[in-house]
């Protein structure tokens, strides 16, 4: 009987760069600037990794396939080095190889980094790309925020919301991470907007406006783990450990059947159902600390709430509008700015959720610093579209919790 | 043994630019162009072409939208049209596979001349005739105009399609004849985009006044029935008073001259004696005559007499039925632009490589063409596209699924957006979330969405065969179906 990955293995050291329009640096230049910081972090020198999962998910607007351009930027001695792309869970998904990897046996030390260079195509938003021979044939035209754009309708109708409601708690939502955003010196948008602003921005796929889309970022993050037993024979106290990992991925249920209705994802309610189950929480509105979801867009954040099962379903509305989910909040949603104002460099985005609940757990976090000391802290990616995606639920928190 | 038809059907674009806008925008360059500045034109929309569009009408005609034959036997697919997409790759055959009609069927396509529809008509009765049939002979068409030209005013695009075959069927041949000259009041040349138009006096008084005469008289000597005994005359010109010149002078009464439908959809080039005769069927009587000619370089002129079966036809929409679906267009600049008559700033998006793998379009043809899905036989679950596993989470059978089309099924909209990030030819893009109500559903893009329309979850949807995506680097098109607002009206034969 499997026992789950609860406490098996410790952060020992993280790093992410400053994320933006990194207009004068390669993927090699903040891969290096994760990394090093990542290494102090930790107290190691690099050849105490033993091996690294390495996350980019549009690598052709960068560094190319394979592990190699991690080896080759951080001069990593001839370790094995696995290349993951999972869409927006990528990052999410080089930290699970490296857990496991450690709670294995397999190695003592391992390293997950991720990197995204996505400001070198000459336009905002994401590339523009095949997806392939076969499914450019016949999927829609569609763009990722006319994918989730569509979470709206279908919610509007399942729960008799309006439109206006709607878009005043999807403002909200954008307003808040942008408060986040502005006490984080390493987010890429680092000004705070108000709700008019948010209302009246231009379209971008109805009904989301520009500020209901998370910023299109370049940078990287990392995390080395290792176990707690080593950990501790290194020095390191209170440590942040490994509490759940999940991933759940769409087999065409939503996309084909007709069972979905398109308002929430089928995929975060598997995802985080086992998490909870793995990380031992038995009610999430009142054991979880700290969230960090995949906002890509502000109505992903809406329902995932409620995908979450913080929030009842039906109700997100009243909670994000009660503030119940802004720093001040129960539990804070994006304290760091999110995907929204932090940035998304999709290979390091689920890295970077990490590190900021490691930061917050250890009284790190600066301006932004949860009062209340984060027991549990939550991070979430979701990949693809509403109807057919990648969504990996990861809960740290503190060892023992 | 006798032939003749027995379906019809017809297609518009549902844009219909003012020809008042293309006159006041062009005046200041030829303030001559008011003249031909009234009514409407149809105006594909930029994912249409003849193949699109003849698809449409043959599932008018067919039963795809609601009445028709049937799809059964159809035993050949003749496409008319000067305005094919592709010069090598047979475009009735792309007809044949979005219609799913089989392999088993011959299927040519008809060109070279504004006279290309009545021969490909008089062509499928006459193998018919020899037992070559039935066969669904389509016209289609769309012409590329200059701008601030007199034909970009006169000329519309559309479609229509017959189903023809030995029997009397709806409407009897009783006769025909060909005049075939070389008058050239207008031509083509290979690799040009454009006509090259001789002056219209001629055109009439040499052309129209002197050629067709011949082969309509010879056709109704053929029928044996004389000139005052026609009650429909179908004549294609946009030219004013031709017709009814061409009418006095043979003998036909005044009122049997049909409305050129210059006023409402504009002249169709090739499709457009198939329209007008399409157009005639709709409202003729049982005992009724109808003479259908089609003019370049030479004529062919047709002679039917419409049956009592006739009561019994039931296109789906009818030509009436697409004209009323129908968009007013006042904005010229967006009609340039689908056309490609002016330069427009696409953007860096509109730059991806949009080549297609002839093997993987190849493989997947009845998938991509003819929107053939799978419904499993364990189960009885309908799903797109067909897979080895059934997607019905309480099943997951293999290899258990039978084809089944969509095309035709009952839809309805679950969610949707209207993106202006992705790169369209005419943003913003409208798509969603598709859900056939028998079972299956399909994220699909949506056309003829009027802009600025509110959309509703719940409302009803249809399928169209539109062209995707266009790979300007090879001149290739590639084709899928899309979902648009369903309520187009139905033929007033329909009901019948």
């Amino acid at each position: 009987m499997a026992t789950g990955i609860r406490d098996k293995v410790a952060i020992l050291g993280m790093g992410c760069s400053k994320f933006g329009e990194r207009w004068n640096d390669n993927a090699e230049d903040l891969m290096l600037e994760a990394f090093t910081e990542a290494l102090g972090d930790a107290g190691i020198e690099k050849n105490q990794v033993e091996a690294a999962w390495f996350s980019t998910a549009i690598e052709e607007q960068h560094v190319g396939k394979s592990g190699i351009p991690l080896a080759m930027a951080l001069r990593l001695p001839y370790i094995p080095v696995t290349r993951v792309e999972n869409y927006c869970a990528s990052g999410s998904e080089a930290f699970r190889g490296a857990v496991y990897a450690v709670a294995s046996g397999a190695c003592d030390i391992a390293l997950a980094l991720g990197v995204e260079k996505l400001k070198d195509t000459g336009y905002g938003g994401l590339p523009q790309r095949s997806r392939g021979a076969l499914n450019d044939q016949y999927w829609s035209n569609m763009s990722a925020p006319g994918s989730f754009a569509q979470l709206a309708s279908a919610y509007q109708t399942k729960h008799g919301v309006s439109r206006d409601d709607l878009k005043r708690a999807m403002a909200h939502i954008s307003v808040k991470s942008h408060d986040n955003g502005a006490k984080n010196p390493k987010a890429h948008l680092q000004k705070a907007i108000d709700e008019d602003r948010v209302l009246n921005a231009p379209m971008i796929a109805e009904p989301l406006g520009l500020f209901d889309c998370c910023g299109v970022s370049d940078g990287s993050a990392c995390a080395i783990v290792t176990t707690p037993e080593i950990a501790k024979s290194m020095g390191k106290t209170d440590l942040i450990t490994v509490k759940a990992l999940q991933l759940s991925v769409s087999n065409g249920t939503e996309v084909q059947h007709n069972s979905w209705d398109g308002s929430y994802f089928m995929t975060t309610r598997t995802a985080s159902k086992k998490a909870y189950e793995e990380a031992g929480i038995k009610n999430p509105r009142e054991d979880v600390s700290l969230i960090e979801v995949h906002d890509c867009f502000s109505v992903t954040e809406l329902v995932t709430m409620e995908d979450l099962y913080i929030s009842p379903e039906g109700g997100a509305i009243k909670d994000v509008m009660d503030g119940f989910y802004d720093a001040d909040g129960k539990i804070p949603c994006q304290i760091d700015g999110g995907l929204k104002c932090f940035g998304h460099p999709i290979g390091a985005s689920g890295l970077r959720m990490i590190y900021e609940m490691y930061l917050q757990m250890q009284g790190r976090a600066g301006e932004r610093q949860r009062s209340d000391e984060p027991k549990f802290g939550l991070t979430h990616n979701l990949g693809g579209f509403p109807h057919q995606n990648v969504c990996s639920v990861v809960i740290v928190g503190q060892e023992g919790a | 043994m006798s032939v003749g038809i027995h379906a019809f059907g017809g297609y518009v674009p549902k844009a219909r630019l003012q020809r008042g806008v293309i006159a006041e925008a062009n005046a200041w360059f030829n303030p001559g162009l008011r003249g031909l500045g009234k009514g409407e034109r149809a105006t594909a929309n930029w994912d249409e072409d003849a193949v699109t569009m003849a698809v449409e009408a043959a599932r008018d005609a067919l039963g795809g939208t609601g009445g028709g034959t049937g799809k059964d036997g159809i035993n050949g697919v003749f496409l008319a049209s000067t305005s094919l997409p592709f010069q090598d790759r047979q475009n009735a055959g792309i007809v044949a596979e979005a219609l799913h009609l089989g392999h088993a069927l011959q299927t040519m396509d008809v060109a070279g001349s504004q006279r290309a529809g009545t021969s490909a008509l008089l062509n499928a009765l006459q193998a018919a005739g020899g037992g070559g049939g039935p066969i669904l002979v389509a016209g289609a068409e769309r012409r590329r105009t200059k701008a601030a030209s007199p034909l970009e005013l006169t000329t519309g695009d559309g479609a229509a399609a017959l189903v023809v075959g030995d029997g009397d069927g709806i409407a009897k041949l009783l006769g025909h004849a060909s005049e075939s000259i070389d008058f050239v009041d207008h031509y083509r040349g290979q690799d040009e985009t454009f006509d090259y138009v001789w002056e219209e006096r001629w055109v009439r008084d040499e052309g129209f006044m002197k050629i067709v005469p011949v082969a309509i008289t010879r056709a109704l000597d053929a029928a044996g029935i004389s000139a005052d005994a026609v009650d429909h005359f179908c004549f294609p010109t946009p030219a004013r008073r031709v017709a009814g010149m061409l009418a006095k002078k043979l003998g036909m009464p005044d009122d049997s001259v049909r409305d050129n439908l210059q006023g409402t959809l504009g002249e169709a080039g090739a499709a457009h004696p198939l329209i007008m005769l399409a157009s005639a069927l709709e409202d003729a009587k049982a005992g009724e005559i109808i003479v259908v000619a089609g003019f370049g370089q030479g004529c062919d002129a047709l002679v039917f007499e419409v049956t009592e079966a006739i009561g019994s036809a039931q296109p789906g929409h009818g030509i009436s039925g697409y004209l009323a679906r129908r968009r007013e267009e006042t904005n010229y600049m967006r009609y340039l632009a689908i056309n490609d008559l002016m330069v427009v700033e696409q953007g860096l998006r509109s730059e991806v490589d949009k080549q297609t793998g002839m093997t993987t379009l190849y493989r997947n043809k009845e998938m991509i063409l003819g929107l053939i899905g799978g419904q499993c036989r364990d189960c009885g679950t309908l799903q797109f596209p067909k897979s080895n596993v059934c997607v019905n989470p309480n099943c997951g059978a293999i290899d258990s699924q039978d084809d089944h089309p969509f095309a035709d099924m009952a839809a309805k909209m679950n969610s949707y957006t209207a993106d202006a990030l992705t790169y369209s030819p005419d943003p913003p893009a409208y798509y969603g979330m598709v859900q056939f109500e028998e079972g299956g559903r399909g994220m699909m893009d949506f056309t003829d969405v009027d802009p600025g329309a509110k959309l509703q979850v719940g409302q009803p949807m249809r399928m169209m065969f539109r062209v995707k995506d266009f790979d300007t680097k090879r001149g290739f098109r590639r084709y899928f179906w899309k979902a648009t607002p369903d309520g187009a009206p139905k033929s007033p034969r329909g009901g019948e």
